[in-house]
């Protein structure tokens, strides 16, 4: 029988695992009574769910429509300025949440404190560009790789990927060598669907260049109006190596043969 | 009204016919002074930008979702390809993040090599930030000499590990080599070098020189708290006048027991950054040559003695048929961090580099998210570029010294 692979999580599994083995965690400290956290613990006050130390580093669990809140307060009362990174995890597969966090620094006593909250899938995360302009491209980078809606961004758009790209490459359903979008997206985008059955999956190349035409392609050597008439007889100095011509007409494929 | 076709689709955020009289232009992506891969479109009124808007992803490879589906060794040498220019930073943020996640500590003589590496490697990757950005502003000679320095860098570098750009030299737990003989005498002599040619030949070139100085100073003015605000780390907030180097305020490897300083200006403008940049290469020589006394006095361990996470050293596995076991597990099964999740900031030579880690204890990183420095201070741009003219966008940019390789990951 075939294998069963998740559909819900494709990311790369140990292909063995000991039966007995057990998963340790990292210590995980409380916050110690009169220091710096215990401070930012206090001021925090009952929005902070969960609070402890890791690593050094303050962790604070909260609820994902006070993020804003608790960021200002953060920046304001207790000097974390600046806002080093934020993304988001996904646990889709899991919990249908999805996990956020905001990496924050407060300069004069050296401290980190990592602001962590559960997103349910589809809802949408309050924008903190105004307390921190950094979160400009870490959120747009955010909605990029995993879609996740910001509010009140002044510019909520792709950042690394295409604008008109289909999926979201950090979830954990889409798969490391990318789907059948990512790997039509040139064919599609210069020639049109129709084209993949003419091209096929074989033949697939973003660099094809139709000799034919003439709107989309300019000549390799030499050159021609837009959209002139293609002449076979017409002789031309082609300057540069013909293989690199594919002329997908001349039905030299021996792949292309079989399938027509 | 724009003609939209599958090859030039519909640009919503453009408006290219408009009442009044500025223009849209295209800088790059294949403008010399991109600095690889950015494309900036500027709307600009005569020669002043009036908006500015950096879009990037040309060399978007998709870093962090490969970090997901490689063993946590096996994605080393794929942290080489984030900021190309210093190889080294990157390997040391990633394997000291893991190396905080499994609680294990780099023996005393793979320390000094690392520090040295890093410094090495900063100083490597100054000199290119000196040499690119003179040639966008229009000083070609001082391109031709900082790379002659930085070609000597890069031997020492080639005589330790082999390679010129993509190092990996840097490994999860330790170092793979210990240091050739004569090396350290070469990287004394070079470290006299470069601060005889700092000192000499680009700060003789530059520092005083009018072009120079009319080209950089009060160009790119950003204050102390809009740098922190827009996430600028390393030079871009010590140019700002605020005292932060990760190095001295959350110290890590031998940093706590090296005698160095962090110099900062208060120009805010592209010259203090500049000068910021000399200093720190002398900075970086004086690390180095305190680090070179240091190597004598430890022992010959170069990787952590962890048996359930670090192979054992060669001789062993030969030797031994548990090492072999072990070792055997590790390279085909991967190591298995502790659940968790750790975030550790590095100070690279363009700023904080810091990788943060989710690991839920399987050999593959849950997630893994590169915090990497360039990408923000390219955000910066869209703030710092407008009101300026089109002459000092270049300085800009060059200014910012960011590295496509970390901005796309």
């Amino acid at each position: 029988m075939r294998k069963y692979v998740p559909k819900d999580n494709v990311q790369k599994k140990a292909y063995y695992t000991d039966r007995f083995h057990v998963v340790p965690s990292l210590p995980r400290s409380k916050v110690e009574e009169e220091s710096h956290f215990a401070d930012v613990v206090s001021t925090i006050g009952a929005d902070a769910k969960e609070s402890y130390v890791e690593i050094g580093q303050l962790v604070l669990h909260i609820n994902a429509e006070d993020n804003f809140k608790v960021m200002k307060t953060l920046k304001e009362k207790c000097g974390y300025t600046q806002c080093s990174e934020q993304s988001a995890v996904d646990y889709l597969a899991k919990d249908n949440e999805f996990e956020l966090f905001w990496q924050l620094l407060n300069i004069t006593e050296a401290k980190r404190v990592r602001v962590v909250c559960r997103l349910a899938n589809g809802a949408a995360i309050e924008s903190v560009e105004p307390l921190y302009k950094s979160a400009n491209f870490a959120e747009r980078e955010m909605f990029d790789m995993f879609g996740i809606k910001v509010n009140n961004h002044p510019f909520l758009k792709r950042i690394l990927m295409p604008d008109d790209w289909e999926g979201h490459p950090l979830l954990k359903t889409y798969p490391l060598f990318g789907d059948e979008f990512a790997a039509w997206y040139e064919v599609d985008k210069i020639f049109g669907k129709e084209y993949r059955d003419i091209i096929g999956p074989e033949n697939r190349d973003p660099g094809k260049v139709d000799i034919e035409d003439t709107k989309r392609f300019s000549r390799v050597g030499y050159e021609v109006p837009f959209g002139a008439e293609y002449n076979a007889d017409e002789e031309v100095a082609v300057e540069y190596s013909e293989t690199a011509l594919v002329n997908y007409n001349k039905k030299t494929s021996k792949q292309l043969d079989e399938r027509r | 009204m724009q003609v939209s076709n599958k090859l030039t689709p519909f640009f919503e955020n453009l408006n290219f016919e408009r009442d009044d009289n500025t223009m849209v232009i295209n800088f790059g992506p294949q403008h010399p002074s991109a600095h690889g891969q950015l494309r900036l479109v500027l709307e600009l009124d005569g020669e002043q930008v009036v908006k500015a808007y950096p879009d990037i992803g040309y060399l978007h490879r998709g870093i962090e979702k490969m970090a997901e589906n490689m063993t946590y060794n096996e994605f080393l040498p794929t942290t080489d390809r984030l900021d190309y220019m210093a190889a080294t930073s990157n390997n040391y943020a990633y394997s000291l993040a893991v190396e905080k996640l499994l609680g294990i500590e780099a023996p005393r003589r793979a320390q000094v090599i690392r520090t040295m590496l890093l410094e090495l490697n900063r100083i490597i990757a100054h000199l290119f930030f000196v040499a690119t950005h003179a040639l966008d502003v229009g000083a070609m000679s001082v391109f031709l000499y900082a790379f002659r320095e930085r070609e000597f860098a890069m031997d020492l570098m080639e005589d330790y590990c082999g390679a010129r750009l993509t190092h990996s030299a840097v490994r999860i737990g330790g170092v793979p080599l210990d240091l050739p003989a004569g090396w350290l005498e070469n990287a004394a002599a070079f470290c006299d070098k470069v601060d005889h040619e700092v000192e000499h030949t680009y700060g003789a070139l530059l520092n005083e020189n009018r072009i120079w100085k009319m080209r950089l100073e009060d160009v790119g003015v950003i204050s102390a708290e809009d740098a922190l605000s827009w996430g600028c780390t390393g030079i871009m907030l010590r140019g700002s006048g605020v005292k932060w180097d990760i190095r001295k305020e959350e110290p890590y490897e031998l940093y706590p027991e090296l005698d160095f300083d962090i110099p900062t200006s208060d120009r805010c403008d592209s010259y203090g950054r500049y000068r910021l940049y000399m200093e720190e290469m002398k900075q970086s020589t004086r690390i180095i040559r305190q680090l070179i006394p240091m190597y004598a006095e430890t022992s010959s361990e170069l990787m952590a003695h962890s048996p359930q996470y670090i192979s054992a050293p060669k001789e062993e596995i030969m030797t031994q048929n548990y090492a072999l076991m072990q070792h055997f597990v590790l390279v085909t099964q991967g190591m298995r961090p502790p659940k968790g999740e750790v975030y550790v900031p590095t100070e690279s030579s363009k700023g904080e580099l810091g990788f943060y880690i989710k690991s839920e204890g399987e050999p593959y990183a849950y997630r893994l998210k590169c915090r990497a420095p360039s990408f923000f201070h390219t955000g910066l741009l869209q703030n710092l570029l407008v009101g300026t003219y089109l002459a000092d966008v270049v300085t800009i940019i060059g200014t910012t010294n960011i590295v496509f390789g970390e901005v796309d990951r």
